[in-house]
């Protein structure tokens, strides 16, 4: 049988011989005619050198630097490369022994004989002065520079968080990333690292015999620039940042300061706090092992991930909850009976006869608050106890409550506002009534707020109703862009005009309820008291407030682990942080004396 | 019924001698491109070559098996393996692993499987399978449509992977088509597209509307074979440009100069147009036609270089043309695989004394970059040998395709054929700068047990059939 095609064998054929005969001669070109790819590879001892971009500073809203760099020198050794040398001014120079040189050189073999290995890492500028004179003696050793980061202020520690080495999972996840490169660990260094790290360059370099650097290879045409790391600019006032820092020394606890207007957050304490300085360099890992092994926890960001039930401070909400589902008015009014009694249930409250709503706020009445929340949850509107708790819920979480809310901070936890099956699954279904969750109704029970979501809800109130996600970084130097999501306004479920009343209740809070100490002349403070019920020991203080009452620029959580009734710590404290950020003087050095010389920790 | 031989001595040992020779030649450069003093055993597991090796005697096993199956069930369950193929291009998706970007792995532990290796063997048979049962040409529009979408399912599956290379390869099924009767147009058109690509990216505008005009000029010299009224079409785009250019020039016209051109282009094809009316030439509108399918296509390559290809696949297009010496390290990685290759030189530094390919300049020196090794340590004489020995099996493949007396067969063999050349054109290709960095592998050199064993699965069903060819119709 003749295939008609078969004549078409021949075209397949020449077109594969005619291919191999355009890569024979392209060879024959290469290899033998071309005498400039010969002469690139006899210069075979290459050198690639990484450009490390200084990585991007950080500074704080008024532009005062907290983060610097300084230079550091890496000593670099590919063990292929490495001749018979004289050990004993090697060990001088650099001050390390023998055996140090021997193992370290084992271990750099170890991972590769043609890749470069840190020999020693941070070398001082001294020892590297010495050392660059007579480096050309220790074939296969070279230099690195590095920078290292600088804390010219010892403060906020937890909001720039850290820049370590990365580890084998961080480079598989992304290419960029070569073993022994540092990269930011928590913090703003860990959110901005793409801003804050440039982008690293390469050269290329032949050297001679003695691995002294001759030219550039192929005069750079190959070599890519180092993009230097872009600056940052955090809303954190340092000033502010410092006092509360001092404020809190020898407490445990936290301040959250932010401006409600723009979600933009002042100050983020967390104590106890460490010196930043002490998580860089050589001293970094000893530092680290001793800061992770004390009792006192101050590698803990209490700020964002302590959950506390929200106490008292948490009737703010309810009321407002109260309002916006017309439950109750501002004319509204509940007998307390030095508690909230009903049948053998009794939940104890210190007012007696009929409290309104201002008073509610002002005296902080459980019973009140204890009617305001049987009313949301037993509402007949939503037919049952579950639909009337699920609609309550989702009103909490439009405060930001029980979730995370999505700030540029590393690490926030959830807290937790529970779901209406977890009391099915706790109680069984259909079978809770309001009565059982009343402690909710005075913040205690299940519900866990982190301090951090609690200053964010001040701010809500502050804004009369809404709230711009809070964030640490206001601008970036460079090409990157802050986040757009953190300039949009969220708005709560409650209408903006049942603001006003709970802000009136706030002012009296201040002025002559519960609060008072936390007056502050001059200034119409708004505030409410907490306590956080502590199963372990003393209870926790509260004290939310923001400043002043009408266009208000500071809105704060302030927690004082142990520190027991919200007033006689949390107050003052946020009261002098008010102070202090809209005056920058204090008025009263003795009631900031008595705050300093407290000291919670001794027991 | 034809008396059963034995089967060992109807195997072509001719293509299986060229086999083991390049599987050994593989390894010996595996094992130079990783060599490194600490671990020097080339039996060492823990290394590719050591790997490499098992990968190699389990392929001897696979030949093994393949060759003693009746030579019948590829043909019979060539569809069910193409069906088993696309399941597992699906799952692969789904449950694969992700490396270096593309979504092409299984992952069993220390053990990695790419299903799009083993995809082109069963494409092939189910390709051959499908031409076989037909009675007319494969040119018929249904069975052409049948035949590209057997292809371009695999390809598309592979494509979704974000393994364009391995999907590439797909194209070359075109030859099989030209063989079994496709007319030839379609590998004009393919060089003539290809030119063209190059050209729109490399010429200068002005020269790309004179290389239309000459593109217009060649196909109506073909289509007609009227050299008179082709060179007085030409003559008169010639001097509607003169003037044009030199009236611009005159009245100091900002106008560009290809515009200028394409007014010309227009007005000649104008005047070409009532001429050959006149005259009544044939194929005129043919070759306008082309002219104009040209200028469509050179301007949509502008649009799909700069908004469909991405942005490695444009560095490598660039590099190649030598438009951009270097972004990033693409660049750097050709030059160094030039560099490794150029400085073998006549005979190679010998074995192991390669320096280029064993400073990490070359990128997947065992996998993708292994010729470097062979041209750096053999030098000419070495990768020539290499190339003669592609060349020589891939030839002895297409006698044998020619003498197979099923149709089943023939195609299945011009399929291994086609799979062969492509791999082998581009990956020799790309490491001395002649063709653009697609990552696909030199078949049964480049490291890989995936890459090793469906070669070998491939070329060694083809021996089989071969083997039979007595028997089968």
């Amino acid at each position: 049988m003749l295939n008609p095609y078969a004549n078409r064998k021949y075209v397949i054929g020449m077109i594969v011989v005619g291919v191999s005969l355009a890569f024979v001669a392209r060879l024959f070109y290469l290899q033998v005619i071309d005498e400039d790819l010969k002469i690139a590879a006899a210069n075979n001892s290459q050198r690639v050198v990484t450009q490390y971009p200084s990585r991007g500073l950080i500074f704080d809203r008024d532009e005062r630097l907290l983060v610097d760099n300084e230079a550091a020198y890496d000593l670099m050794v590919i063990p292929k490369e490495v001749l018979p040398f004289d050990t004993a001014q090697f060990c001088q120079i650099l001050e390390v022994t023998r055996e140090f040189v021997d193992v370290e050189l084992a271990k750099a073999r170890a991972y590769s004989s043609y890749k470069p290995s840190v020999f020693m890492k941070q070398i001082s500028s001294e020892k590297y002065a010495i050392f660059q004179e007579v480096l050309y003696k220790f074939s296969g050793f070279y230099v690195q520079t590095r920078t290292l980061r600088k804390y010219p202020l010892p403060i906020a520690a937890h909001v720039l968080g850290y820049v370590g080495e990365v580890n084998q999972a961080m480079i598989d996840q992304d290419s960029y990333y070569k073993s022994g490169d540092y990269i930011g660990i928590s913090g703003i260094e860990k959110s901005y690292e793409r801003a804050l790290r440039g982008i690293k360059g390469v050269s290329y370099y032949l050297v001679d015999v003695h691995n002294r650097i001759k030219e550039s290879y192929a005069d750079g045409r190959y070599d890519t620039m180092a993009v230097v790391g872009s600056h940052v600019v955090t809303t954190l006032d340092a000033e502010l940042q410092t006092y509360g820092e001092l404020l809190m020394a020898n407490k445990r606890g936290s301040i959250v300061a932010i401006e409600p207007a723009t979600g933009e957050i002042l100050a983020l304490v967390s104590s106890p706090s460490y010196d930043p300085n002490l998580l860089v360099g050589r001293v970094r890992s000893k530092n680290y092992q001793m800061l992770s092994q004390d009792s006192l926890t101050p590698l803990f960001n209490r700020a964002l991930m302590a959950k506390y039930p929200p106490g008292s401070t948490f009737k703010l909400v309810n009321a407002l909850i109260g309002l916006e589902e017309g439950v109750i008015t501002t004319e509204s009014s509940f007998t307390c009976s030095g508690g909230y009694v009903v049948g053998n249930f009794r939940m104890g409250c210190h007012h007696s006869g009929a409290i309104n709503f201002l008073m509610s706020i002002q005296g902080s009445c459980n019973a009140y608050y204890a009617n305001v929340f049987r009313r949301i949850l037993d509402n007949r509107k939503y037919g049952s106890v579950s639909l009337g708790y699920a609609n309550w819920r989702r009103h909490v979480l439009s405060f930001g409550l029980g979730q995370r809310l999505g700030s540029d901070l590393t690490a926030e936890l959830e807290g937790f506002v529970p779901k209406v099956d977890y009391f099915d699954r706790y109680y069984g279904e259909g079978r809770w009534r309001s009565l059982m969750l009343v402690s909710m109704s005075i913040g205690q029970g299940e519900l866990g707020v982190t301090p951090f979501q609690m200053a964010n809800m001040t701010a809500i109130i502050a804004n009369r109703g809404f709230y711009c996600i809070p964030h640490i970084v206001k601008d970036i130097m460079g090409p990157q862009e802050i986040d757009p999501r953190f300039l949009a306004r969220h708005y709560t479920t409650v209408s903006p005009e049942h603001f006003e009343p709970v802000v009136d209740g706030m002012e009296l809070v201040v002025l002559a309820g519960t609060g008072t100490s936390a007056r502050t002349p001059g200034i119409s403070v708004c505030g409410k008291t907490g306590t956080a019920e502590n199963p372990h020991g003393e209870d926790h203080s509260i004290f939310v407030a923001f400043a002043p009452k009408h266009d208000p620029r500071i809105a704060l959580s302030v927690y004082v682990e142990n520190g027991g009734f919200g007033a006689t710590w949390a107050g003052p404290i946020a009261s002098l942080m008010i102070e202090r950020y809209l005056t920058d003087t204090i008025a009263r050095p003795a009631l900031q004396e008595r705050i300093l010389g407290a000291n919670l920790l001794a027991d | 019924m034809p008396r059963k031989t034995n089967i060992l001595a109807q195997l072509d040992w001719l293509t299986i001698l060229l086999y083991l020779s390049m599987v050994l030649l593989g390894w010996i450069n595996i094992y130079a491109a990783v060599y490194n003093e600490e671990f020097q055993s080339i039996f060492d597991t823990g290394q590719r070559y050591g790997k490499q090796l098992i990968w190699i005697v389990l392929a001897l096993a696979i030949a093994f098996w393949i060759v003693v199956v009746d030579g019948k069930a590829y043909s019979f369950f060539a569809y069910i393996f193409y069906a088993v193929m696309l399941i597992l291009l699906v799952g692969v998706l789904l449950f694969g692993r992700e490396v270096a970007g593309s979504r092409s792995w299984f992952d069993f532990g220390s053990f990695r499987f790419q299903p799009a290796e083993f995809a082109k063997f069963a494409t092939a048979l189910a390709f051959a399978k499908y031409v076989s049962t037909r009675e007319q040409s494969v040119a018929t529009p249904r069975n052409l449509a049948v035949l590209l979408g057997i292809v371009l399912v695999p390809a598309a599956l592979i494509l979704l992977q974000n393994d364009t290379g391995s999907a590439l390869v797909y194209g070359v099924f075109v030859l099989v088509l030209y063989r079994e009767g496709l007319t030839g147009y379609v590998l004009v058109l393919a060089a003539g597209t290809a030119l063209l690509f190059v050209l729109s990216l490399l010429a200068s505008k002005p020269m790309l509307v004179v290389s239309l005009a000459l593109i217009e000029f060649f196909s109506f010299l073909f289509l007609s074979g009227r050299l008179k009224e082709a060179l007085v079409g030409l003559l008169v785009f010639g001097g509607l440009s003169g003037l044009a250019l030199g009236a611009a020039e005159m009245l100091g016209l900002e106008t560009a100069d290809e515009d200028l051109l394409t007014v010309a282009l227009v007005l000649a094809n104008m005047v070409f147009v009532v001429l050959s009316y006149l005259k009544r030439v044939p194929r005129v509108y043919t070759a306008i036609l082309v002219l104009l399918g040209a200028s469509l296509f050179t301007y949509s390559v502008d649009y799909i270089f700069h908004e469909v290809l991405q942005e490695h696949q444009r560095t490598r297009i660039n590099v190649l043309l030598g438009l951009d010496l270097d972004t990033q390290n693409t660049g750097y990685n050709v030059h160094q695989s030039k560099v490794a290759i150029g400085s073998g030189g006549w005979t190679g530094k010998g074995f192991l004394q390669g320096t280029q390919t064993k400073y990490d300049f070359v990128p997947e020196q065992s996998t993708d970059f292994i010729f470097c090794t062979v041209g750096e340590e053999w030098g000419f004489w070495g990768s020539t040998i290499v190339v003669m020995l592609f060349v020589a099996l891939i030839l002895r493949l297409l006698f044998l395709a020619e003498r197979q007396r099923s149709s089943f067969s023939r195609v299945y063999g011009y399929c291994v054929v086609s799979i062969l050349f492509f791999h082998m054109a581009i990956n020799i290709g790309m490491t001395i700068g002649l063709a653009p960095v697609i990552g696909i592998p030199l078949p049964f050199f480049s490291y890989g047990g995936s890459s090793l064993w469906a070669f070998t699965i491939q070329l060694f069903i083809f021996i089989r059939l071969d083997a039979s060819r007595a028997e089968l119709l």
